[in-house]
């Protein structure tokens, strides 16, 4: 009988397939260990920042605070953050609404069109260096070319931060496409299907779940951007609604920076509530968005 | 891309067993500079099974994808001399490549029915084609999968999804798709591969059934089955170039499958299918 390099076939002692103790197994363990430790060291800040967000912001958080106009007056307590709930909703939506169908077409544009060529390499150059790009830097920059031009105060802010979620949103929709098996556009091109229409009723519902995650990360970076909107929609304390409007809008975040940029006590309050508001909300979008995407998920 | 199909039947013409589909001359196919396969001539017969068998790297499944033009799709692929389908040319500038494959049908090697319910699945290319009609649709799902041997076993569960089939009935999901959008010829790249022998036995029983009204070209690696389903057989194999470096796929013998397995006419021939070499 042929023996193996491993001893294996010679032996002729008992059968036996119990672990080996040793060096092997402690390594396993240390591993094992350290991998836990590093999964408590990342939820760590992620719970302190939950924490105290929320126990602070509870103090204020009410019916009231959430629906009310911003307080006139900063030392007292008192007021609320309703027109920054509707412009961080407006303001973020419309961005959405403009990134969302722009970075997606981009995206399908890289990955199924031009995954090689010279213009979709510049093209997803463009979008990196774009990500790159500081967020204060883009308030500013739409507020010289778009803002003092059209003056229309709500859109600026939308456009502002349309140009943060673009590259975010074509970079993860291309990672998404790319995950697409091949042998599902050729099942659907050996069909007769045309290419485009390969995409839009194979392709994209494949990916479905992952560009929604996606646009979700996006609307999330948004809707918590401060800089961009400084410039853009400034800082209004009554309810604005309508972001075509020459007036000045307002919107959670920034609502957060001005109370706790505050020595007031009272306005310290409010800025914890608005950021519990923030998470709130955003908590609610991803709720929704996971909520749609489990409809529309292709059957698995 | 509206497509009626009667019309397209008329507009082909109209042939009788045994008439040539494809007429293939001095085909070579390179992937970018490598040639994968050159000098391939010959003919494909209506409403024939013709099987190509050859070692692996002999370029079966490249002058296969050739047959609809899915090596379109492998970027730096190019296909020289001419392939004629009805006595068309299918890589003249005017021929679209969207209507090639909606006459020339393609099953592949592992089963990859879309992420969606049985019915869809089926449905997709009738719907992509134009036909919008729950009635027409329902009725063509149905006839597909009678036609591939599949409705008995799922026509209680049209709305689940085709990926929780095992993989023997997601390959005749797959041959019930393709059969749905009433192709003229149905190529098959190694449909069995993936599947056990009763599956596999199947499908083959199915390639019978449909030879009637399909014309069917396969690649198999399974000298069995092309000796049990083909009518004739195309052998294919690897030659290595002078340098030693590359290999490529030439076509040996192409003749009626009894010929090919009982008295071969080149000696590599013979030396394959006895089993000698390969």
């Amino acid at each position: 009988m042929a023996t193996t390099s491993l001893g294996l076939r010679e032996s002729s002692a008992p059968l036996d397939l119990a672990a080996r103790g040793g060096w092997r197994s402690i390594k396993n363990r240390l591993m094992r260990g350290l991998l836990f430790l590093s999964f408590l060291v990342v939820m760590i800040p992620l719970l302190f920042v939950l924490m105290a967000v929320v126990s602070r912001g509870a103090k204020v958080m009410g019916w009231s605070f959430l629906t009310k106009d911003i307080a006139p007056i900063e030392r007292r307590p008192g007021g609320g953050v309703g027109p920054a709930i509707v412009g961080t909703l407006v303001v973020t939506g419309l961005a959405t609404l403009l990134a969302t169908p722009l970075g997606i077409m981009g995206a399908v544009f890289l990955n199924e069109y031009s995954a090689k060529g010279i213009f979709g390499r510049i093209v997803r150059f463009m979008a990196n260096v774009m990500t790159g790009v500081p967020s204060v830097v883009m308030g500013l920059f739409i507020y010289v070319i778009f803002t003092l031009t059209f003056k229309q105060r709500g859109v600026g802010g939308s456009l502002a931060l349309a140009c943060l979620m673009l590259p975010i949103i074509i970079r993860t929709t291309e990672e998404m496409l790319k995950l697409v098996p091949n042998y599902l556009r050729e099942a659907s091109l050996a069909l007769g299907t045309s290419k485009a229409r390969t995409i839009v009723t194979v392709v994209l519902p494949a990916a479905l779940p992952g560009i929604i995650s996606g646009a979700l990360l996006a609307v999330a970076r948004a809707a918590g951007e401060t800089a961009p909107l400084l410039f853009t929609i400034g800082a209004a304390k009554s309810l604005q609604i309508n972001p075509f409007a020459d007036e000045a809008m307002t919107a959670l975040p920034l609502q957060i920076y001005s109370n706790a940029s505050s020595s007031f006590p009272a306005a310290q309050a409010r800025g914890w509530g608005a950021a519990l508001t923030l998470l709130l909300l955003s908590f609610l979008f991803t709720l929704i968005a996971r909520l749609v995407s489990a409809r529309f998920a292709t059957k698995r | 891309m509206k497509f009626d199909v009667p019309e397209r039947a008329s507009s082909s013409p109209a042939a009788t067993a045994g008439d040539s589909v494809f007429a293939l001359e001095d085909v070579a196919v390179f992937y970018s500079d490598f040639k994968a396969v050159r000098d391939v001539n010959l003919t494909i017969a209506k409403n024939e099974i013709t099987a190509f068998i050859g070692p692996s790297g002999c370029g079966k499944t490249t002058v296969l994808r050739s047959l609809n033009r899915m090596n379109d799709l492998i970027s730096g692929a190019r296909v020289e001399g001419t392939v004629r389908y009805r006595g068309i040319d299918l890589y003249a500038d005017e021929v679209s490549a969207t209507q090639v494959r909606h006459h020339i049908g393609m099953v592949f090697q592992k089963p990859n029915p879309f992420p969606k319910s049985i019915y869809d699945n089926v449905a997709f290319g009738p719907r992509v084609h134009g036909i919008k009609k729950k009635s027409e649709l329902d009725a063509i799902v149905e006839k597909s999968l009678r036609g591939a041997a599949l409705w008995d076993e799922v026509k209680d569960r049209l709305n689940t999804s085709a990926l929780g089939m095992s993989g023997g009935q997601q390959q005749r999901l797959c041959i019930a798709r393709t059969i749905a959008v009433e192709p003229d010829v149905v190529l098959m790249d190694e449909p069995c591969s993936a599947l056990d022998p009763i599956a596999t036995a199947r499908v083959e029983d199915l390639m019978q059934e449909m030879k009637s009204q399909f014309t069917i070209v396969i690649v198999t690696h399974n000298m069995q089955q092309a000796a049990r389903v083909s009518d004739r057989t195309a052998f294919f194999t690897a030659e290595v170039n002078p340098n030693g470096d590359r290999r490529t796929g030439v076509l040996v013998e192409y003749a009626p499958t009894q010929t090919i397995f009982s008295n071969p006419g080149d000696p590599r021939t013979e030396n394959y299918v006895t089993g000698r070499v390969g």
